[in-house]
């Protein structure tokens, strides 16, 4: 079965973030980046469906040069190969769908398993466009993922519950937290992944248009919490508790 | 002037309250862009739902149902909500941001051809303000295309208030054959309200130390008719279900009164509760990162002070 993951370039999300006092953007210098840990956990359950049953696994990425790193780690983990679709600056997410279905178009997965969603920018958007663009199912928020041949059977973490969804085969796939714990790389995996073939291509190449639908204008911080008040005892924190949240 | 969309959601044919929170972010939009709203309720059997959204004074309320709606599917769902988009001179598609609004309204969004925003927290009639990096960022947003698609943050808006009758009228769709079917729904049953809709949330972290040790945080919240929460680590340790989880990929809650206990405060969990009206910290960690957002926190070991807290509640309420 032939798998195509994605490996988004994202800010360390244990980093804590400011925005630049202009609005601007946010504030990178002294950042440290990582690949999107829900792609992280994609490309887990990817490797897991070639050890188990073989196959190929492609590694996607779109951004600068620099996400090459982390098409790398993916590598370095256990997929077979890796695709650097070379963009300079801002993509949406729908731009980043559209990509996507070329390369569907180019390399012919049986299946696509995403990040449900980046950390940077929270959208949540990529794996249900490109399953809209391309006419696919999609089974998204997956904690649980089984092949059955030319269908999966999928567990999806939904409000009040977890729903089961049959989907045809190809189809997309996003992934949550507890679809699987990844694999750190191990140093034989990062030796190897250096001869591991990477092509970088364009979007020109893939006859994208990248430009945007939505446009960022600027950036705020959220209004600050003024908390940090710390009580004696137990008597003072019911006391709080009484006057002024009005609890009991 | 183009019109807003509002899609409703339910939960075994009854409205969900979170819709009513989506439903003002309409109404306020409507007003900036001098348009109307519709609202969509789409499913087997649905028109119940739809009876009770309108008595909140909307343009018109428009009921899908057929056969092969009965349970959601992304992909029939989506191309309904297209369709009515395109027959009623909509500019805005918008629902809660729900599991279902998450996975549904994108695809809405390809479909449409249209730009989309999610998790948002208002419109100013030109630029869509949203959260971004675990809602440590707010971000202003201008989506280009003739249609826009956004998912509303309910926790950002009140509830809407009943506001007189609306029309309702009905739209026979068109379904695709899907290529995704559904199985099965494995609820978690509890007797305690959702997250996003309780007034009290108690939640809890690793410090509880294991899942028998979260009758303590049951307890306190079920004096309040609370919900009770858990943080990422809680759920992927095993100790509390999924649906649970607090956090910038779980639930985003704003509660009147919400008690974070032994949970040290994950930038993740932080966004997802920060917006609750009075937070009270309990954590032997006086360095934890939660007492810096706490409007009341006491720096001790919960084992000892729990209870103790919650029996004095009990007393004090005659329970």
């Amino acid at each position: 079965m032939k798998v195509l993951v994605t490996a988004k370039r994202v800010t360390d999300p244990d980093m804590k973030i400011k925005v630049k006092a202009d609005g601007s953007g946010i504030e990178l210098s002294g950042m440290s980046y990582k690949i999107n840990p829900f792609d992280e956990i994609a490309i887990e359950e990817a490797i897991r469906i070639k050890e188990q049953s073989g196959g190929e696994v492609i590694v996607a990425s779109i951004g600068g040069d620099e996400a090459q790193t982390e098409i790398r780690t993916g590598l370095a983990m256990g997929a077979d190969r890796g695709i650097l679709v070379k963009t300079d600056g801002d993509v949406d997410s729908d731009a980043v769908a559209r990509v996507l279905v070329k390369l569907v178009e180019k390399e012919r997965p049986d299946l696509v398993i995403m990040g449900k969603q980046a950390v940077d920018l929270d959208d949540n958007q990529v794996p249900q466009l490109l399953a809209g663009y391309l006419g696919w199912g999609q089974a998204c928020f997956a904690s649980k993922l089984q092949i059955n041949g030319n269908t999966a059977t999928v567990a999806r973490e939904v409000d009040g519950g977890i729903e089961t969804l049959e989907i045809d085969l190809p189809g997309i796939i996003s992934a949550d937290l507890r679809l699987n714990e990844p694999r750190y790389p191990t140093l034989p995996g990062i030796m190897k992944a250096k001869k591991k073939p990477l092509d970088t291509i364009h979007p020109a190449d893939l006859d994208v248009d990248i430009t945007p639908k939505v446009v960022v204008k600027g950036f705020s911080n959220p209004p600050e919490r003024k908390g940090g008040r710390i009580v004696a005892d137990v008597p003072e924190l019911l006391k709080a508790l009484k006057d002024e949240a009005g609890a009991f | 002037m183009a019109n807003i969309l509002l899609i409703a959601e339910d939960k075994k044919r009854e409205l969900k309250k979170v819709t009513l929170n989506a439903l003002t972010f309409a109404k306020q939009a409507a007003e900036k862009i001098n348009g109307q709203v519709i609202v969509l309720a789409v499913g087997a059997g649905i028109s119940k739902v739809a009876e009770e959204i309108s008595a909140y004074g909307v343009s018109k309320v428009i009921t899908a149902e057929t056969d092969g709606l009965e349970n959601y599917i992304a992909e029939t769902w989506s191309a309904v909500v297209a369709d009515v988009t395109r027959a009623n001179d909509v500019g805005l598609v918008c629902m809660a941001s729900t599991s279902m609004g998450k996975d549904l309204m994108p695809r809405v969004a390809a479909t449409l051809g249209a730009g989309m925003a999610s998790d948002v927290l208002g419109f100013d009639g030109a630029t869509f303000t949203r959260t971004m990096w675990a809602g440590n960022a707010y971000a202003n947003v201008e989506i280009t295309t003739p249609i826009k698609v956004c998912t509303v943050q309910g926790t950002a808006f009140d509830t809407a208030e009943k506001a007189g009758d609306s029309p309702v009228e009905s739209f026979m769709p068109t379904i695709p054959e899907a290529k995704t079917r559904f199985i099965g729904f494995n609820e978690s049953v509890s007797e305690r309200p959702d997250l996003t809709e309780a007034s009290v949330i108690v939640s809890g972290g690793r410090g509880l130390k294991g899942s028998e040790n979260f009758k303590l945080i049951e307890d306190l919240a079920d004096l309040f008719g609370g919900a009770v929460g858990a943080t990422r680590a809680a759920v992927d340790a095993g100790w509390m279900p999924n649906d649970l989880q607090v956090g910038q990929t779980g639930k985003i809650v704003a509660s009147d009164i919400y008690f974070a206990i032994g949970l040290s405060g994950a930038i993740q969990h932080m966004a997802g509760m920060k917006n609750s009206k009075y937070i009270i910290a309990i954590n032997k960690d006086e360095e934890a990162p939660i007492f810096e957002i706490a409007d009341a926190g006491l720096v001790a070991d919960l084992f000892k002070v729990l209870p103790e807290i919650t029996n004095t509640i009990r007393k004090e309420m005659g329970k």
